[in-house]
């Protein structure tokens, strides 16, 4: 049969209580064992707090193309940060 | 070095380059990170599965000489550490065969080109582990050589092979350190403990200074590399970085490091030494080293011994993933 194992993406809580962090992959024949040897290949020091992990043909992602379409109209939109806007000095910290 | 002969596709001149290939190379020189599913030149491509390959090929590989001392190893304590040590290096080969695999070759199509011969390893692996003191010279020297070219490859253009390099530099340190330790307690320990010391070192010197691949003059595939930030130094560029660094430890150690020519050079600010055997090199990366036929021959003997076991995972995870749909349709 010799089919191969397939491909996890690992996710990591680290001990800061951030959000989860993609730290790489692994093959495992299920999701109980991809986070066993997730275990052993991401977090031999102590590393995370919080493991997930994901089929890799379960995710989708955007495409490298559509870059532009994508980010580029938030470019324009520099009202959407507060340095945009002038307070006098006077008024203090906002 | 862990790559040390990677065959570079063609190596092209501006005029030639087609305009993607030229905003491409302006990407690289921006030092801008190419990441997986980013348009590159086919040569860029291959050029890395064979790059991140070999290199991959040669933790795993790595294993076996240090795995060779772990049911021997003198102290509970050292048996510990080496063991930790050793899986490190699986580690390693873990994830570096990740970032190939994000370039589209299948992790089975990697091994099945070590255990074939087609795609090689470190030469240095084909030597054998003679005595306690070569886990010392092991991880001062041999990963010390590693780290050389290593931490530079942090900076490499391709994202998922830049990331595992900074995990992998993370964790060297430690090696390196254990087996200067180890160096150190046979250096201060009985007059056969040194000279045990002593051996390893002479046995060891010039194949670790081979890691870092053939002199430049030698060396064809360089410079398309280096244009790609594929390969940041030269290797007589790393290889004169290692030297000089080993020196004096071997000085501290009380050991001679096997080169009458070795002199330091004042102009240069570095020292003169003898080059390894190029012959030597060649007919080890050829197959004909001390070891190489047992290390092959003890990658595809697990991997065939395995055979069974990763099918039967896999068909459990089948029958449980088909149980768990029936379950969810009754439940509906
Ligand atoms: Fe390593
Ligand atoms: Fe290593
Ligand atoms: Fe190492």
């Amino acid at each position: 049969m010799s089919s191969e194992w397939p491909l996890w993406e690992i996710f990591i809580r680290g001990q800061h209580g951030l959000n989860h962090r993609h730290v790489g992959s692994l093959h495992a024949p299920d999701a109980e064992m991809a986070i066993r040897n997730a275990r052993d290949v991401y977090t031999r020091r102590n590393e995370g707090v919080s493991i997930w992990v994901v089929k890799s043909n379960d995710i989708t992602a955007s495409s490298p193309s559509e870059k532009g379409p994508l980010y580029d109209p938030s470019n324009s939109k520099v009202y959407r940060h507060p340095t945009f806007f002038d307070i006098p000095d006077e008024i203090g910290h906002m | 070095m862990y790559a040390q002969l990677v065959k570079s596709e063609g190596s092209k001149s501006r005029e030639d380059m087609t305009p993607e290939e030229i905003a491409f190379q302006d990407r690289i020189d921006r030092n801008e990170k190419i990441e997986p599913k980013e348009w590159m030149p086919e040569g860029y491509r291959k050029t890395l599965i064979r790059q991140i390959g070999q290199h991959a090929h040669s933790e795993i590989v790595g294993q076996l000489p240090e795995g060779n001392w772990i049911t021997r190893a003198p102290t509970l304590e050292r048996k510990a550490i080496l063991l930790a040590k050793v899986q490190d290096e699986a580690g390693h080969g873990l994830y570096l065969y990740c970032a190939a695999e994000t370039l589209g070759v299948s992790r089975d199509e990697l091994l099945e080109k070590l255990h074939s011969g087609n795609m090689k390893y470190s030469s240095i692996f084909n030597y054998p582990t003679l005595t306690w003191a070569d886990m010392g010279a092991v991880g001062w020297l041999v990963d010390g050589a590693a780290i050389m070219n290593q931490v530079p490859l942090q900076r490499t253009s391709y994202g998922p092979y830049s990331r595992a390099m900074i995990r992998i530099c993370k964790e060297e340190s430690f090696h390196q350190r254990q087996g200067y330790d180890i160096m150190m307690k046979m250096c201060a320990g009985t007059p056969e403990q040194k000279a045990m010391a002593q051996d390893a070192l002479n046995r060891f010197w010039y194949p670790a200074l081979m890691m870092f691949g053939p002199s430049d003059k030698d060396s064809v595939h360089s410079a398309q590399s280096m244009a790609w930030k594929i390969k940041m130094n030269t290797n007589d560029e790393l290889r004169q970085k290692f030297v000089d660094q080993t020196v004096p430890q071997a000085e501290y150690l009380g050991l001679t490091v096997p080169d009458p020519d070795l002199k330091w050079n004042e102009e240069k600010g570095g020292y003169d030494f003898s080059e390894p055997d190029w012959s030597e090199f060649f007919a080890v990366i050829a197959g004909n080293g001390p070891c190489n036929a047992e290390r092959l021959g003890a990658r595809v003997k697990a991997w065939e011994d395995g055979a069974w076991f990763r099918d039967g995972l896999m068909a459990h995870a089948a029958k449980a993933g088909e149980r768990a749909r029936t379950a969810r349709h009754a439940a509906e």
